[in-house]
């Protein structure tokens, strides 16, 4: 049970941390914002790594694989489009 | 050190950094350095996973082969995608998130009835968790990605009983999931079929959950899957027990949230009426034809003139510009006016483009500095001051009604265009925007309607400017 509530209190403090610091972003960033939300939330290749690995051929390596080829897609798609926009961004002059 | 410990303290920096890159993303200067912050939390966590003593890797040809073509797929689309499908490629990447994180935790039962393991509860509740979010993320994200490129019908898709349908679906999950967690017997079916039969509704309920809204309004829906590819993140992280993925998780839950809220707060409209709403579809308010009533309107010559001889101009660029992708002519008109000495800002409406912030990227790409965008709260106040200002295929968010509490978008923030001495606006006709009543404004004596398609009327307005 130790462990659970410890990974409650990290999902409770993680959420009012974002929600601290996402509400002082400015509406002309809110676009990469979500873009770059949209990324991290990719993060889940972290378990698609962790079950494929630790599966032995079969039903659950398949599933496994795709989960990290569909992870990546999110990260590093995200990631890469986000840093594309925010290239845009200029100050005049 | 032992690894684990070094494992563990790298999970730590990881969160440091997913957390100081969110940071950095509350100003222009620094976002992109925010990004890539983000980006190297990633990786720092990925690699340490890839080395933690507690999670045995077997086979590594399936992991990269997996890593390999998410890559490639991934940064090919990032390339090439044009700026004006952002809602699009934020809806598929979202879905894909939430289809790893339902996937993880599909692999994760599949694997545990294989080797004969007994589920314990607190495994079976993330399962449930993560594979009901994770799938309900990845089939709603398909039905809005179809619903912005026009692949499925932009329209409400309701039928009768459909809420009391959706319950009862809710309701049945809810049963199943329990009979998951608690590894229950459930009428003689083996473990794993009825894991299926619950992937197959979760599925389900993704798709009835977004059909019923409105093209108009996915937006506010892909904000708010964000949101849920977040949590199914997290709920993934309790599955395997891992904290950076629960933290990361929770941040972009908490962001996603945060967005939907905004967005529907600068459209007036709860995030229930969005939802159950079955409101603003393409067609929205098209249908009420407005009368003969008198305007004034203007070509290109006057509306250079107008233009070319104020000391200060304010656009105020709309989904119409986004449409017609008259953003670089528009960003031409600029340059010329600001060479003649006139004080040129653009006024963004929270909701301008398709998504929120999405003007701002769409006038980046075409060059404008940021520090000459101005959100509505900076701006309102300048517009009495001001003696022209340019409206381009914009109107709900420009009209007056707003203030008056009678009307149906009585209380929407608006910018208020009205009080300039002059207002041009660029539209296709007077007729309605989403929320499908008239504009007071094209009606007013200041007011001259220069009626056409942007981009054409841009590039008229442009050469009329040089020579004016």
């Amino acid at each position: 049970m130790g462990e659970i509530i410890i990974g409650l209190y990290v999902f409770v403090l993680a959420t009012l941390a974002g929600r601290e610091v996402i509400g002082k972003v400015p509406p002309t960033l809110h676009t990469p914002l979500m873009s770059g939300a949209n990324a991290i939330s990719g993060v889940a290749i972290i378990g698609a790594i962790v079950v494929t690995g630790a599966s032995t051929g079969g039903l659950a390596t398949i599933l496994g694989v795709i989960a990290v080829a569909m992870a990546t897609v999110n990260v590093v798609g995200g990631f890469m489009v986000t840093d594309r926009m925010l290239n845009m961004f200029k100050k005049n002059d | 050190m032992d690894v684990l410990t070094l494992v563990e303290l790298a999970y730590l920096a990881s969160a440091i950094l997913f957390v100081s890159g969110l940071k950095r993303m509350q100003s222009p200067a620094t976002a992109r350095q925010g990004n890539g912050l983000a980006a190297l939390a990633m990786l720092v966590a990925v690699v340490a996973t890839m080395v933690h003593p507690d999670y045995q890797i077997l086979s590594w040809s399936g992991i990269l082969l997996g890593i390999v073509i998410g890559s490639l797929v991934g940064a090919a689309t990032a390339r090439t995608v044009k700026m004006t499908d952002m809602p699009e490629l934020v809806g598929i990447f979202n879905g894909f998130g939430g289809g790893a994180s339902a996937l993880v935790a599909a692999a994760e039962f599949v694997r545990l009835q294989d080797t004969g393991g007994a589920v314990d509860l607190q495994t079976g509740v993330s399962i449930g968790i993560s594979m009901l979010i994770g799938a309900v993320t990845f089939s709603g994200s398909f039905v809005a990605f179809g619903k912005l490129s026009g692949r499925i019908t932009g329209n409400p898709v309701t039928f009768p009983l459909q809420k009391t349908f959706n319950a009862f679906l809710f309701l049945t999950l809810l049963i199943l999931g329990g009979v998951i967690a608690t590894g229950a017997a459930f009428g003689g079916l083996p473990p794993l079929t009825v894991f299926w039969i619950f992937t197959g509704l979760s599925l389900l309920l993704g798709i009835l959950l977004v059909i019923p809204i409105g093209g108009a309004d996915m937006p506010v829906v892909i904000s708010l899957l964000n949101s849920y590819s977040g949590l199914a993140a997290s709920a993934a992280g309790f599955v395997i027990g891992n904290k950076v993925l629960i933290l990361s998780g929770a941040l972009v839950g908490a962001a996603g949230l945060f967005l939907t809220m905004l967005m529907c707060k600068a459209m007036n409209r709860s995030l229930a009426n969005v939802a159950f709403g079955a409101f603003g579809g393409e067609s929205g308010g098209k249908k009420a034809i407005t009368g003969q009533k008198p305007h004034r309107s203007v070509d290109a010559d006057g509306a250079a003139t107008m233009l070319a001889y104020a000391s200060s101009v304010i656009v105020v660029p709309g989904y119409g510009l986004a449409v017609a992708q008259a953003q670089h002519d528009l960003k031409k008109v600029m340059d010329l006016l600001e060479e003649r000495g006139v004080d040129v800002k653009y006024a963004i409406h929270p909701v301008a483009g398709r998504m929120p912030g999405h003007m701002n990227v769409l006038l980046a790409e075409a060059d404008v500095p940021y520090d000459l965008l101005f959100d509505l709260d900076e701006i309102n106040d300048d517009f009495a001051r001001t003696d022209v200002v340019l409206v381009v295929g914009a109107n709900d968010v420009v009209n007056p009604e707003a203030h008056n509490p009678e009307s149906v978008i009585a209380g929407m923030p608006i910018l208020d265009v009205d009080k300039a001495r002059n207002v041009i606006v660029m539209k296709r006709s007077l007729s309605p925007g989403f929320a499908g009543i008239d504009n007071p404004l094209f009606y007013m004596d200041h007011n001259y309607m220069f009626f056409g398609d942007a981009k054409k009327s841009m590039q008229d307005l442009s050469k009329a400017v040089r020579d004016a």
